[in-house]
């Protein structure tokens, strides 16, 4: 028997969940057929930030848009998923360096954003103390911070369900194929049928791309994080850098949450990562410049998620090119948590209504197969994990 | 014996116990290229712990029973194997690349084939007060009056079951201190479940060993049995022990109390590694999924002792040598090698496995000292996590011990959920009221035993380690 739905989402990550929160907002009770269970990967083992700063400029309106979002996240999920806005810093460890966020703090407001203020030496000595002698300034988001990933997702999911979605966890897609109007989905458990189907997949999201005609050059990645004993509290906002690869956040239990986008070895088949020690090694010494007092702290614990990266660092997001009636909201490459709850609530604007008001038309599928797409390497700054 | 160490090994053993020093007398024997990898200062695990430097040798407490891990050291170093002690091992990959800190640094090493020889864990014993001060295991008394022949101050009191309790007893006494009362917790209902068990026992070299043990200790102790609902009481140190014996309610004074219900395979880096593991519903507690030789799930790691499952430490050296034995086939086949007969290693495994039968039923813990009835008990003692809130959290919907840990912190400390992952499994499956294995265990992310930044940021880079090795 087939059953069927008003849409399908398929993944329960922070995408998905938001999508079929936001759809169910709008009156269409999504199903949301989940592989394992939701927030089992990248969505629930990330490191957290909630992050305007640094953003591709072409994510600036997506992530503008979702911070709006997440100031209200109790009142749209019943649970503040223990969002705080601490801020965030990007340091500058060497004049050019600032010298070069200096342009990208000035192309900001020209463009009209006001988030990233630039910060001098002092300034940033006022912000983050504990910073060493060597950083000269930097940019601060004041309005950033972080939340807990997996309590986030889990959140999503629990007001979706009040709503109306449905969630199919432990179910895995087979194939899918049109059936007349609607979408035919072959799952492990059962076929489904809907109008509309999202795909929000993450590392896996090639497999949907493909069954409709549109393979993406997606990258599964396994990015790496640290998480350490209890510290005596020295650092407040989230702190990350440009030049080498890290971000930083001290919980308020003290305990410090080290990541940066350092990779270790996806086995997507198998839902597992290696580590890669030596670059671990190596975050561990950039940490240690950056804050001496880190020198004697304890790691307790390491790991990395199953995250899809997009050859270009940005997300595809939108319908598909070949098959009315699909959608694609994947490949966030390792920031995508903070623009979930805002991309959850475009493509339910996009399914429902057929336009988006923040523009996504970067984020276009048909980009990776067209020519050439160079208008996007513009800023093409390499985000961090989030 | 150097203390440098190579980049890679044919066997590295990880625990120098009665089964990682057997294993490792075999391969290197074998003239397989061996190290042995040991957190403690001296060999012998935790039940030969100092054998070589403890201060007990000149009298009688230890026992001849101890004494024997004095051959296994000998062994060993005869065998031309690499003893590395106060090596800390915190990771070990699926690639066979072990990351190790020593000295304050760390460093990677790569070896063909991998012993996991990890021993056990005392199992939590989870009631109101045991995390007062003055409330420790019998395990950590006895590390202390193995290494330092520390006997513990002032009125003692023992509670709980099981061998170790008391053998630690008998030595306690031997060592001339006091031991006020040992609040018995076998289940009246264990002896007739071990009942039809008791003719392998009285076979078993365990028999006559235990039997002298214990009416050492009984002459001389006053033991409450069957006593339940235990508490530890006081106001920032422990005062007094309540319980009930013999349907009424008691309280003893007491300076230390000391618990113990048995020990569990400490198979924490088995797990990270992601050896499949299954619970064992009469020892109560994971085990890796293993052949007679500790052949794993996973290509090139064997584990041994009572990390494999709780056997005692004659069956733990026989089941090393088993798993040495293996890896000597495989590495060094064809090439005359020494190495002892299968059959005998097999013969002698049987015989001090007789009567596991029946000690692991006579000694299972009760439920309600596995998984406290009280709900201010705190459960996860580093992120302080009680039963309470773990059964709230089944019942908005947490269903394993890994969403635990997002939803409470719950096994997220630095102990990783040595002290509380039992504890933690049970009480979710009996809240759900599904099996343990329904429930699963936490997945385990190294480093399983803390490393300092300063330590992590040491290792060499570009180690040669590095390299993807060549398995055979």
């Amino acid at each position: 028997m087939t059953h069927t739905a008003d849409a399908i989402v398929i993944g329960a990550g922070i995408h998905g969940c938001s999508t079929a929160l936001h759809l169910a907002l709008r009156g269409v009770k999504a199903l949301v057929i989940e592989k394992d269970y939701a927030g089992r990967h990248a969505s629930g083992v990330n490191a957290g930030g909630v992050r305007q700063l640094a953003r591709h400029l072409a994510e600036v309106p997506l992530s503008v848009a979702s911070m709006e979002i997440w100031e209200r996240i109790r009142d749209i999920v019943d649970d503040d998923c223990g969002f705080e806005a601490h801020g965030q810093v990007l340091i500058a460890e060497s004049e050019t360096e600032l010298d070069g966020f200096r342009t990208r703090v000035d192309d900001l407001r020209l463009r009209g954003f006001r988030h990233e203020e630039l910060l001098d030496r002092t300034q940033l000595r006022h912000i983050v103390p504990a910073a060493a002698e060597h950083c000269v300034g930097g940019i601060v988001s004041r309005r950033d911070g972080a939340a807990n990933p997996f309590r986030t997702t889990q959140a999503f999911r629990r007001k979706a369900i009040a709503l109306g979605a449905r969630f199919l966890e432990g179910v895995s897609v087979i194939n899918l194929r049109r059936q007349g109007r609607a979408w035919r989905l072959e799952t492990t458990h059962g076929s489904f049928e809907a109008a509309n189907v999202v795909n929000a997949a993450g590392a896996w999201a090639d497999h949907i791309t493909a069954q409709v005609g549109e393979p993406v050059p997606l990258q599964v990645i396994a990015p790496m994080l640290m998480i350490t004993a209890p510290m005596p509290s020295f650092v407040t906002p989230v702190v990350i850098l440009r030049g080498r690869k890290l971000s930083f956040k001290q919980f308020a239990n003290g305990t410090v949450l080290i990541g940066g986008g350092h990779l270790g070895r996806p086995f997507r088949n198998e839902n597992r990562t290696e580590l890669d020690w030596h670059k671990l090694s190596e975050s561990t010494g950039t940490v240690a410049e950056l804050f001496p007092i880190m020198a004697g702290s304890t790691i307790v614990r390491a790991w990395a998620g199953i995250e899809a990266r997009m050859p270009d660092d940005i997300p595809v997001i939108g319908p598909s090119h070949t098959s009315e009636g699909i959608f694609h909201q994947f490949g966030f490459s390792a920031h995508g948590f903070q623009l979930g709850p805002g991309v959850g609530a475009l493509m339910a604007e996009l399914i429902t209504t057929g336009a988006t008001n923040v523009p996504i038309e970067p984020f276009r599928i048909q980009r990776f197969s067209e020519p050439q797409h160079s208008e996007h390497s513009q800023s093409g700054r390499q985000e961090p994990m989030n | 014996m150097s203390n440098a160490l190579k980049t890679r090994y044919d066997v590295a053993v990880i625990g120098a116990g009665p089964a990682g020093l057997a294993a490792a007398a075999v391969t290197a024997r074998a003239g397989l290229e061996t190290i042995v990898l040991d957190e403690n200062p001296s060999p012998g695990g935790q039940v030969y712990r100092a054998v070589t430097t403890t201060p007990l040798h000149a009298t009688t407490v230890p026992g001849d029973d101890y004494r024997r891990g004095l051959d296994l050291v000998g062994e060993l170093e005869r065998s031309g194997a690499q003893l590395v002690s106060t090596a800390m091992v915190w990771s070990v990959s699926r690639e066979l690349e072990i990351g190790i800190s020593r000295n304050g640094s760390a460093q990677l090493l790569s070896a063909r084939r991998i012993v996991l020889a990890t021993g056990a864990l005392e199992r939590p014993f989870p009631v109101p007060g045991w995390t007062l001060p003055g409330v420790m295991t019998v395990g950590a008394a006895q590390t202390l009056l193995k290494s330092s022949g520390l006997v513990p101050r002032g009125s003692v009191v023992l509670a709980g079951l099981g061998p170790l309790l008391w053998l630690y007893a008998a030595q306690l006494l031997d060592a001339g201190a006091s031991i006020n009362a040992i609040l018995e917790t076998t289940p009246r209902r264990n002896l007739l479940s071990a009942v039809p068990y008791a003719p392998a026992f009285l076979l078993s070299p365990y028999f006559s060993k235990g039997l002298a043990l214990l009416s050492r200790v009984r002459r001389r102790v006053r033991i409450l049995r069957g006593a339940t609902r235990i508490a530890a009481l006081g106001d920032g140190q422990i005062q007094a022990v309540r319980f009930e014996a013999g349907g009424r309610e008691m309280r003893l004074p007491v300076d230390n109390l000391l618990l113990h219900q048995g020990v569990a395979p400490n198979v924490n880096l088995a797990m990270s590694i992601g050896v499949e593991h299954r619970w064992d519903a009469l020892q109560l507690c994971w085990r890796p999924i293993a052949d007679e030789f500790g052949t794993t799930s996973i290509p090139g790691i064997a584990v041994a002792g009572d990390g494999a499952g709780i056997c005692g430490a004659w069956a733990a050296e026989q089941r090393g040598r088993l798993a040495g034995l293996r890896i000597v086939n495989e590495l060094a086949g064809g090439r005359v090698v020494e190495a002892p007969s299968e059959q005998s290693l097999r013969q002698s495994l049987r015989r001090w496995q007789l009567g596991r039968g029946f000690l692991d039923r006579l000694y299972q813990p009760a439920a309600q000292f596995r998984v406290p009835e009280d709900d201010a008990v705190i459960v996860c003692r580093c992120e302080e996590v009680t039963a309470g809130q773990i059964r709230h959290a089944v019942r908005i919907g947490c269903e394993g011990p890994n969403q635990l840990k997002s939803f409470l912190r719950c096994g997220m400390g630095p102990c990783q959920g040595r002290l509380c992952g039992l504890t933690v499994t049970e009480l979710m499956a009996a809240e759900r009221r599904v099996a343990p294995q329904a429930v699963g265990y936490y997945r385990l992310r190294p480093p399983v035993k803390p490393i300092t930044l300063a330590e992590l940021a040491s290792l060499p880079q570009g180690d040669a380690a590095v390299s993807a090795v060549v398995r055979q």
